[in-house]
């Protein structure tokens, strides 16, 4: 018997949406088998995982709050994608958003308004954007590999977060702690639903993904993308710009990536701390491709991906199963989604192609 | 300065070089075969993990060292499969390859967390390797010497013998190579397993010989430098050699200053440097190359036979 694979002509579209669900799928089953062999409840664990936070309403608050910063930064990287512009720094952009608010914060301490919040963000927009044209000039102009030069930055964006925790930005009445004030009312995000911790910034990924499905759809920019991303050479002749679309992709990537970490500083955090940087910024990369590269399924994914933190600390108390095990989990589904693409984009043909000369 | 200061700063420095060389080693035969493997990271991590964990059970450095090789040969050959066989994006799979690696040795490792491990020692006579000069020479773990032996066996495998002259042909235009009949998938397998195994023990020279002992996230980002590293040495294993000691001068100027206790320069600021620097050379590196690019001409792209 021979398995052989035949290009389709096109990607299956039917298979461009089956397949992430595939994924998620295969990604229980395995996870179940690997942790039963490793000493766990696996199949409980599963279940813990991917339908806990589903079936507990009082969970759905959380994960909305989780979703959004993996949406808005997953959306921005599926844009660079898809462009074949590879911005994995998406994590140092999160901080550096997050940071530039939080100097805005910090500057306006004692003031009250309404224009406050908004500058925050808006800081927050270009502090990620300005982190990202470091590796898009860098490319541009000096041919610099974005893939690492990206991510080196993340590793300088977290060494200023302790800087400048350890120093400069440090609470004066806060025992030494390396962290900042905590923000006033005027610099965090209203909440959206009363008795709920669903901040303003949830509402807001949710439309920025909507708004980049029409700008993907509809406009001659997300026409360019999708045309530099899939044939660099006919794009040439098009007249369309490499450059300007490796500056434009990592552009919004990162101001994404920014408006993510000051919504989530002015959110949830609250105030700025070491702890900041959680892994947003890689996990958005997982649902970018979960999603398909296109915002309507980076919502999806970003909502699957929000539940597998939720039930990995539901796991985590109630199974003991250790915090890495969301990460292991969450990079099987990658795996599987990239396994599993093969069946959108080739025809699979099982052949018994045993002939009387393969007989002993 | 006299010899009894500058012999620790240069113990250090081959220290900080040697695992990046041996994971840089490996990736550069894997891009030569036309790959690109951005699971590096991960892998060093399996690695890391894997050797520390068999060396505590077994007591045996040697077998850990084996096993962690193993390991991270078996975490790359799930990126052989999906990328070499399933055809899928190759910068995807390597990306899912360090996530992957960094959640599978943190969950493996929970238990190992503060234990340490005895480092095996040196493979000379104990009057060389703790003379107070000779050390300089033979006072470093075996590891140590096999990255030196490696640099010379890959620049040897890669310019001298039929199978390096496959590897390269592979690289460099695999559809010829294909219809001449060579095995490119096979090849790039074999490239990718090497790759895998390089990285194992250049993890496990963390967990063993460094620290020694096992945290998360150990390897702290050092893979990605490795990968810089072959960008920077233009795919020469002899420039490796030389990068990767220039990037542990680097990594021990930080090291040394921050105990000599500098205070002009914030602790963070020196822990940022290698990445800096980093950045710094790929833009020199890459400026001056600009036009006629030293990498393999198939680096990144899928092949499938009969497309």
């Amino acid at each position: 018997m021979r398995i052989e694979l035949i290009k389709r002509k096109e990607p299956s579209r039917m298979m461009m949406w089956l397949t992430p669900v595939i994924a998620v799928i295969a990604t229980m089953i395995t996870g179940a088998i690997i942790f039963t062999a490793i000493g766990y409840n696996g199949a409980e664990a599963v279940a813990r995982i991917f339908f806990a936070p589903l079936l507990d309403t009082y969970k759905w608050q959380d994960l909305g709050v989780k979703a959004a910063p993996l949406i808005l930064i997953g959306a921005g990287l599926a844009i660079g994608f898809r462009a074949n512009v590879w911005n994995i720094g998406a994590e140092g952009q999160y901080v550096m958003g997050g940071l530039a608010g939080t100097g805005i914060a910090l500057l306006t301490w004692e003031m009250e308004g309404g224009w406050i919040l908004p500058l925050m963000v808006f800081a927050g927009v270009v502090g990620g954007a300005a982190w990202a044209a470091f590796p898009a000039f860098l490319k541009t102009r000096l041919n610099v590999n974005e893939i690492l030069s990206s991510l080196m930055l993340t590793y300088v964006a977290v060494q200023l977060l302790y800087y400048l925790m350890r120093g400069p930005w440090k609470d004066p009445q806060g025992f030494n702690f390396p962290q900042t004030r905590l923000f006033s009312d005027s610099q965090i995000l209203p909440t959206v639903v009363p008795g709920t911790v669903v901040h303003l910034g949830v509402p807001i990924a949710f439309l920025v993904a909507l708004t980049l499905w029409w700008v993907m759809n509809r406009s001659v920019f997300g026409f360019q993308i999708r045309v530099v991303g899939a044939a660099p050479h006919a794009a040439r002749y098009g007249g369309f710009d490499a450059k300007r679309t490796t500056w434009a992709a990592l552009l919004i990537g990162g101001g994404l990536a920014g408006l993510a970490g000051i919504l989530e500083a002015a959110g949830p955090f609250g105030q700025m701390v070491p702890a900041f940087p959680t892994g947003y910024g890689f996990t958005a990369i997982i649902v970018a491709f979960l999603g398909r590269l296109h915002p309507a399924g980076i919502i999806l994914a970003g909502l699957v991906l929000a539940v597998s933190y939720v039930g990995g600390e539901m796991a985590q108390s109630s199974l003991g199963l250790p915090n890495a095990a969301t990460g292991v989990f969450q990079a099987m589904m990658l795996f599987f989604l990239l396994a599993t693409d093969v069946l959108a984009r080739y025809r699979v043909r099982i052949t018994g192609r045993a002939g009387a000369g393969d007989a002993p | 300065m006299t010899s009894a200061m500058l012999i620790p700063v240069i113990m250090t420095i081959v220290g900080a070089a040697t695992p990046i060389l041996l994971a840089a080693l490996g990736e550069l035969v894997v891009e030569k075969s036309g790959v690109l493997n951005l699971g590096v990271e991960g892998m060093m991590l399996i690695g890391a993990v894997t050797g520390f964990a068999v060396t505590t059970v077994t007591g045996q450095p040697v077998i850990g060292i084996l096993a962690a090789m193993l390991a991270a040969a078996g975490a790359a050959f799930i990126f052989g499969f999906l990328t070499l066989t399933l055809t899928a994006n190759q910068v995807a799979t390597g990306l899912a390859l360090t996530i992957f690696g960094i959640g599978l040795s943190a969950l493996a490792g929970g238990d190992y967390v503060g234990r340490t491990v005895d480092v095996f020692g040196s493979v000379f006579p104990t009057g060389l390797a703790e003379h107070p000069f000779w050390r300089v020479i033979f006072g470093y773990s075996p590891i140590v010497y096999f990255s030196i032996i490696m640099v010379f066996a890959v620049r040897w495998f890669l310019r001298s013998t039929r199978a390096g002259l496959i590897l390269r042909a592979v690289g460099e235009s695999d559809t010829s190579a294909h219809s001449i009949g060579y095995p490119v998938i096979g090849v790039r397998y074999m490239a990718v397993l090497f790759g895998g195994a390089m990285a194992g023990i250049a993890g496990c020279f963390y967990s063993l010989v460094l620290t020694p002992m096992w945290a998360e996230q150990l390897t702290a980002g050092r893979g990605w430098i490795a990968l810089a590293l072959v960008v920077f040495a233009s795919w020469r294993p002899g420039r490796l050699l030389l990068g990767a000691y220039l990037f542990g001068l680097v990594m021990t100027l930080e090291l040394h200053l921050k105990a000599a206790g500098v205070s002009l320069v914030a602790p963070e600021f020196l822990a940022a440097m290698p990445y800096l620097v980093t950045i710094g050379v790929l833009a020199l590196i890459s400026a001056r190359k600009a036009g006629s690019s030293a990498a393999p001409a198939c680096l990144g792209k899928p092949f499938k036979p009969g497309n």
